[in-house]
């Protein structure tokens, strides 16, 4: 589904990410894992054709992204609260949503209505702005948008971050939920090594832009990745 | 206590982010401050002999003094808008061992030496100095001016009390209007009473006692307001707007472009500096007056033109200036979404184009001033609208500076740069040049019929010149995103 080849991105004399090959097949649910500064941000971006690769490309879907826009129609995302816009309500923001993806109200009603437990009544018919809501479901929002109009690849940046416990157990059934279908890539980065062993059958770990680790996830695969995070990173460990 | 609180006020404004803006801007805002500066003095200064000019058989004090009463509502309106008590800056001081008290006085002081108390002051400060040289009493000159401080004072208060209601706002606007069609179809002489009240106030020197007791007493009422409410879920918190919907299925109409419409709409209506576009450029429809009302100019002088292409464009330039800047926040996202970059732009194109239509049809009252006038805009909204819209959107492909939407709509230079001064060549200069060489050596029919021909040839070729605009897009792409992605430019 997604190809990355020669994949480099340098700013100024400083590489900050540098991939040969890396291929994610279609329905995996693929897990980045890395420091702060590793460079997993920076291939979402890339991914998402944001900023543009030094050397290389990346393929999704035979769809050459910085080149062709045509992966847009298929690929979803949801990379921070920049993804938002602050001055519309969720509702209005699902609904604009939907109708760049081509679904209208009714769809995306449909579909919101399989996540109410995950909204936990605190973002439909708040008659509040989306810049309003606290961090969390601001979160809880964005990442739902990114399930409208049946997207077959979807990106999501650290989506454990900020949510509370009950939400972080809900949205891991989601991401689970979705990739059992075997339909679906979901692509997830994050700093939390658990919940990511959880949902993810694959793990790559970055290390100051480079591959290091490239884990089918097993039973052992939190302890090994605890012990290399523990090992030779603790000396660049920053939070 | 109050010295460390003065030394944070004043790192707070020489490391503030406004203040690393570039040097041109510097300049540029220093020189418009500068200039109202000293346009307000000029104007205190020459205010005394203007009116003794104008009306040689009254005092010209008394005739101040019957407009003081609509000062005091006009700028009570508009501080609404403007001002509002900084209380976010003092959220770090209360985890400190200082006295809410202290703070809350703090803040309350500043507010009074803020730059707003000092504008009717420039002309209130000469035209007091004018009047002592005219003869006038010192003591009952000194008195009214320390009268007016203290009323400006008293505003400066009321205003942070008015402003957690929009009714008062409401109140305040039909208040002015009222009074104002009182005067004017003579049912009440508002200025005269209302005169005579303020003037006692020169007569009577020991009467400045009471504005200075309304100072107080406002200054108080937010005293303990502020004392009260120094907490984070009261006053202290950022004021959630409630969430105004509006029905806009009609915009579906437009097919293709309808979700973007929607969004510029929302985005024009809610928030602050964009809505005070819109109300900005219903306002300068009155611009014209300015030049019309003189008859020096000439009946097709290039200043009509130049105020032909200002009036019925103003949102163009206003609003348009900035586009692609107003989605800064969340531009990432409209890249990486299923967004036909043309259709972005088309709608952006098309609410500019109706902007100018309504500017025009506002501005068709000139015609009042002669034939010519109504030629004149029109022939500048054709252009506006054939020629200056593809331009500002070509131009809005070289901007890359963030505009934050929930910040405040006054003097508020975000996004600015030097495209936006820029633009107004093409935008403005070059039609008046056009048209003061075609109309001084061909003919003024000329000059209007071919600034009007290259509007409609414009608009003929718009889809074509669009494509070009969204090529340009297309290409700033990375160097918008990287940009916009900067917080503090």
């Amino acid at each position: 589904m997604i190809t990355t080849q020669q994949l480099t991105k340098k700013y100024g004399s400083q590489m900050v990410l540098n991939i040969g090959h890396l291929e994610i097949p279609k329905g995996q649910s693929f897990g980045l894992v890395g420091n702060n500064g590793a460079g997993k941000t920076t291939y979402f971006s890339l991914l998402l054709d944001l900023i543009q690769p030094t050397t290389g490309q990346i393929i999704n879907n035979d769809v050459q992204v910085n080149t062709s826009e045509d992966w847009k129609p298929f690929t979803s995302s949801f990379i921070d609260e920049s993804f938002l816009i602050g001055y519309l309500t969720p509702e209005e923001y699902f609904y604009f949503i939907g109708e760049l993806r081509g679904q209208n109200k009714a769809d995306v009603d449909a579909l919101l209505a399989n996540f109410e437990d995950f909204f936990h009544g605190e973002i439909l018919g708040q008659r509040k702005y989306l810049r309003d809501l606290s961090k969390g479901n601001q979160k809880k929002a964005g990442i739902v948008a990114s399930f409208i109009g049946n997207p077959q690849v979807i990106i999501l940046d650290e989506p454990f971050a900020n949510l509370d416990p009950t939400t972080q157990i809900r949205l891991k059934a989601i991401i689970k939920d979705l990739s059992a279908k075997k339909e679906i890539t979901v692509l997830v980065s994050s700093h939390d090594l658990m919940h990511v062993t959880e949902v993810c059958e694959r793990i790559v770990v970055l290390n100051k832009g480079v591959v290091v680790r490239d884990i089918e996830t097993s039973a052992e695969t939190l302890r090994e990745l605890e012990s290399f995070f523990a090992g030779s990173q603790v000396s660049e460990e920053e939070e | 206590m109050f010295k460390h609180f003065v030394s944070l006020q004043w790192k707070s404004f020489f490391r503030s982010s406004n203040f690393g803006k570039s040097l041109a801007l510097k300049l540029l805002m220093g020189f418009l401050g500068v200039y109202m500066m000293v346009t307000f003095a000029g104007l205190g200064v020459g205010l005394f002999f203007i009116l003794k000019k104008t009306f040689p058989d009254s005092d010209p004090m008394l005739i101040v003094s019957g407009y003081l009463l609509y000062w005091v509502l006009i700028e009570l309106f508009f501080r609404y808008f403007m001002q509002k008590l900084p209380v976010m800056d003092i959220k770090p001081l209360l985890l400190y061992p200082i006295k809410k008290s202290k703070i809350a006085h703090y803040i309350l002081v500043k507010s009074g030496l803020s730059g707003y108390n000092f504008l009717s002051l420039f002309i209130a400060v000469p035209f007091s100095i004018v009047l002592i040289t005219q003869g006038y009493p010192v003591s009952n000159v000194l008195g009214w001016l320390v009268a007016i401080v203290c009323i400006v004072l008293t505003i400066n208060y009321t205003n942070f009390i008015i402003n957690k209601s929009d009714k008062v706002l409401l109140f305040l606007g039909v208040l002015i209007l009222a009074l104002y069609s009182l005067e004017y179809f003579s049912v009440f002489p508002v200025k005269e009473h209302a005169g005579q009240l303020f003037y006692s106030l020169y007569q009577n020197p020991i009467l400045a006692l009471l504005p200075f007791v309304l100072a107080i007493g406002t200054y108080y009422v937010n005293y303990n307001f502020l004392r009260k409410k120094l907490y984070l879920d009261a006053s202290l918190k950022k004021k959630a707007i409630k969430v105004e919907t509006s029905d806009l299925t009609w915009t579906k109409r437009f097919g293709g472009i309808a979700p973007f419409l929607q969004l510029d709409l929302k985005l024009i209506w809610r928030n602050k500096r964009t809505k005070m576009q819109v109300f900005i450029s219903l306002a300068m429809i009155l611009y014209g007056l300015f030049f019309y009302s003189m008859d020096t100019y000439g009946d097709t002088s290039t200043i009509y033109l130049f105020v032909g292409i200002f009036m019925t464009g103003i949102f163009l330039s206003n609003f348009g200036q900035f586009i692609p800047a107003w989605d800064s926040e969340y531009y990432g996202m409209m890249m990486s979404q299923n967004i036909p970059l043309r259709k972005y732009l088309e709608s952006k194109a098309g609410l500019i184009s109706v902007s100018i239509v309504v500017m025009f049809l506002l501005s068709i009252p000139y015609v009042y001033f002669g034939w010519k006038a109504l030629a004149i805009n029109f022939a500048c909204a054709l252009y506006n609208l054939g020629v200056n819209v593809p331009v500002i959107l070509f131009f809005g492909s070289f901007n890359k500076k963030r505009i934050d939407l929930t910040k405040s709509a006054v003097g508020n230079m975000q996004g600015t740069s030097a495209t936006q001064f820029l633009v107004l060549l093409p935008l403005m200069v070059v039609p008046s040049v056009l048209y003061f060489v075609l109309k001084t050596f061909v003919s003024f029919e000329v000059a209007l019929i071919t600034l009007s021909v290259m509007g409609i040839v414009g608009f003929v070729f718009r889809k074509t010149l669009l494509d070009k605009v969204t090529e340009a897009y297309r290409k700033r792409k990375y160097t918008m995103l990287a940009g916009f992605k900067e917080q503090n430019n």
